[in-house]
């Protein structure tokens, strides 16, 4: 079974809407999480704010935010590190984990709006 | 004061500051030991001055009280309990993860809920687990103001409702996730809470109308939450004989007519009533004297005193009205008026000619009262958490749900009932308000301070992060934090009582505010008795302990300030807020 993992900057929630504005990037993600878990992909997301052990134990994940905390988020595949300081979306996790996306969802357009990120002292 | 028959081992004193919460409650606890029991007395208001009243040292821990045997006091700074429950959470990391991970953690655990959940979980280790306080046969807490109180007391229900239904993992409870651990504790707790043979809620007001409606408030939201083990407490009722004093003639009748109308749910509570004092309660002689207040003959030879030469409200109004434009902000805590003065504020200068939006968030919203008719150039709206939630909501389900599937959805909407969503949505609107002092003046008759201060820190992390990311941030949003901080935009108004408690909180609202960057622009100190004009000995002498309070705001506190007479005509409507105006301060 394959292994995906986030490693996401101090947030209080996972879809952002505690933020001024609601994160549609944030939102689109937790869905797309929720797919990888259909198609039997085991999904982790790690906070630093509520889960700060999971970073510390990962060595490759303490040296991207060592070169930068704009490193976050971490996507780790199968122990290695995917992609850093981007939300991926629903294609390119599935070319990173080898799936075909054959289903046809909607998707929202990635801005970078702000929302639920490090720093917005929502929580 | 007639002691209730208490006969609960935990007894919650609730109301606005300034009634009287901890005298009361010191007496109680007073009276309940000199009856043989041994007490503990606990204060969780960040603003507490037990020690000074008590006259000892007080600290984490229950210290004896030399002068009253058997009688124990702590004191829990709610904001201390959020430091050291930080460092719990961050400090095993330091070292390990970069510098900039536990920087930006730190900031994490600096925000709103923290400081809550922290002074819940003091609150619930002495509630929750009897084992602590088990030395004492009553354990009396004298609690923050309404709004404070009422989030503390409202968590746990409101998070064991959570932690049951959450399903999808790391959610919007960031900082309770460390906590959850202690769920059977907030569960004991909350049932400590609702059990009537356990516990009793002491509501206290004074016998006034936005007094008791606010105290009404309470006693439904506590009812509500299965607290229904209620007593009324009437604190400072003054009742002279008619006919010999203006100002002593309208507080007899104001008192009364304030009574005979409270809600019915208040008038049939139990209920207890505590005579006006003529003096601080301050130290335990005077404490014992609320419980025996024969032992005080009022004063036989008064002399009426004068209060300090101060600009009066009128001048105030002319400062004011210089800026043209901008924000007015009154800002204190509840029960000192400031309501009123921002309606008076408003009124005034829509009555000079100028358009006024008055716009409040203060949830008691008596503004619709204090302003019946219309005024030419004044509009008056309303920011109501409520309805703010509800159109947030709305927004997002609508502007993002659309594109989730079920589960998605389902995710969505779990996060938005989180606590954080009501902080939210009526800062939106907060921000919405502030913009429109471009054109106009805008008057803000704000929420008490721990509310108000909340807005201001989500204000400032909001800013920063708008400043780092440049996204579709709102204009007025992108705005508002330099708005508030600019002397020419924004002036804030702190209002205060000439009395211990209110000034000593107004003082710790004016630092909060240096710490955001803002500087109040004058201080307000309402409902004077010294300047009343009253004969009253009782009254004269409660007017004469005002003076050291009136000196202290004039001379140390404010960069101006205005002193406005306890009015015999309440300030309601036009006309009687217009009355506050004209008022000369004294003769």
């Amino acid at each position: 079974m394959k292994k995906f993992e986030v490693y996401e900057p101090a947030m209080c929630c996972s879809t952002g809407v505690c933020g001024v504005d609601v994160d549609p990037v944030l939102v689109q993600f937790v869905a797309d999480l929720q797919w990888l878990s259909e198609q039997g992909v085991e999904v982790a997301r790690h906070n630093l704010s509520q889960d700060p052990q999971a970073f510390a134990s990962n060595p490759d994940v303490v040296n991207e935010m060592e070169a930068g905390m704009d490193r976050l988020p971490i996507m780790v595949v199968d122990g290695k590190v995917a992609s850093t300081g981007i939300y991926l979306n629903r294609d390119q996790l599935a070319s990173k984990l080898g799936l075909a996306d054959k289903t046809e969802k909607p998707h929202i357009k990635i801005s970078e709006s702000g929302c639920c990120k490090p720093s917005s002292g929502c929580c | 004061m007639d002691i209730p028959s208490i006969n609960t081992r935990y007894l919650f004193f609730t109301g606005k500051g300034g009634v009287g919460k901890t005298s009361l409650s010191c007496a109680t606890a007073i009276a309940l030991s000199d009856a043989g029991r041994r007490v503990l007395i606990v204060s969780t208001d960040p603003a507490s001055n037990l020690d000074e009243v008590l006259g000892a040292n007080l600290s984490g821990i229950p210290t004896s009280i030399p002068e009253v045997p058997d009688l124990f006091a702590l004191n829990i700074d709610p904001e201390a309990s959020a430091h050291a429950y930080r460092e719990r959470m961050v400090a095993p990391y330091r070292g390990i993860l970069p510098p900039a991970a536990i920087a930006s953690m730190e900031e994490q655990f600096s925000g709103a809920c923290t400081v809550e959940i922290a002074a819940f979980d003091e609150f619930s280790a002495l509630l929750g687990d009897p084992e602590k306080t088990q030395d004492f046969d009553h354990v009396i807490f004298d609690t923050a103001p309404t709004g404070h109180t009422l989030r503390l007391l409202s968590l746990p229900s409101a998070w064991n409702g959570f932690i049951e239904s959450s399903t999808g993992g790391a959610s919007c409870l960031g900082p309770l996730a460390g906590l959850e651990k202690q769920r059977s504790l907030y569960a004991a707790t909350v049932a400590q809470l609702a059990d009537a043979q356990q516990t009793t809620v002491v509501l206290v007001s004074r016998p006034e109308t936005s007094a008791l409606r606010e105290a009404d408030r309470t006693s439904g939201e506590l009812a509500e939450l299965g607290i229904s083990n209620q007593v009324l407490a009437i604190n400072g009722l003054f009742q002279a004989e008619l006919g010999h004093d203006a100002i002593a003639d309208a507080m007899t009748r104001r008192a009364n007519a304030a009574l005979k109308s409270m809600p019915d749910r208040l008038a049939n509570l139990p209920r207890q009533v505590t005579p006006l004092m003529p003096l601080g309660m301050v130290g335990i002689a005077a404490l014992r004297s609320l419980i025996n207040p024969n032992a005080y003959a009022d004063p036989a030879n008064p002399t009426i005193a004068h209060p300090p030469e101060l600009p009066s409200f009128n001048s105030l109004l002319n400062d004011l009205e210089k800026g043209g434009h901008g924000v007015i902000m009154t800002m204190g805590k509840g029960g000192v008026g400031k309501t009123t003065v921002a309606a008076a504020i408003a009124v005034a200068l829509a009555q000079r000619g100028h358009p006024v939006l008055l716009s409040t968030t203060d949830p008691a919203a008596h503004v619709a009262v204090t302003i019946e008719n219309p005024v030419p150039n004044l509009s008056v709206s309303r920011i109501d958490p409520v309805a703010e939630v509800e159109r947030y909501r709305q927004e997002i389900v609508e502007k993002a749900g659309k594109n989730l599937d079920a589960s998605g959805l389902a995710m969505l909407e779990e996060d938005l009932r989180s606590p954080c969503t009501e902080e939210i949505a009526v800062f939106r609107a907060f921000a919405k308000t502030v913009e429109a002092g471009k054109n106009a003046f805008v008057v803000l008759d704000t929420a008490p301070t721990g509310h108000t201060i909340l807005l201001l820190d989500a204000a400032e992390a909001y800013h920063r992060e708008v400043m780092r990311v440049q996204g579709d941030m709102p204009e007025a949003v992108r705005q508002l934090l330099p708005r508030l901080r600019d002397p020419a935009y924004t002036r804030v108004i702190i209002t205060t009582l000439a009395e211990a408690t209110p000034v000593h909180e107004a003082e710790r609202l004016q630092q909060d505010l240096a710490r955001a960057g803002i500087k109040p622009f004058a201080w307000v100190i309402n409902q004077s008795l010294l300047a009343s004009g009253t004969h009253n000995p009782l009254l004269s002498e409660r007017g004469r302990y005002e003076i050291p309070f009136i000196r202290k705001v004039a001379e140390e506190l404010s960069p101006r300030c205005a002193l406005i007479p306890w009015l015999a005509e309440p300030p309601i409507g036009a006309k009687g807020l217009a009355g506050i105006e004209q008022r000369k301060p004294i003769d």
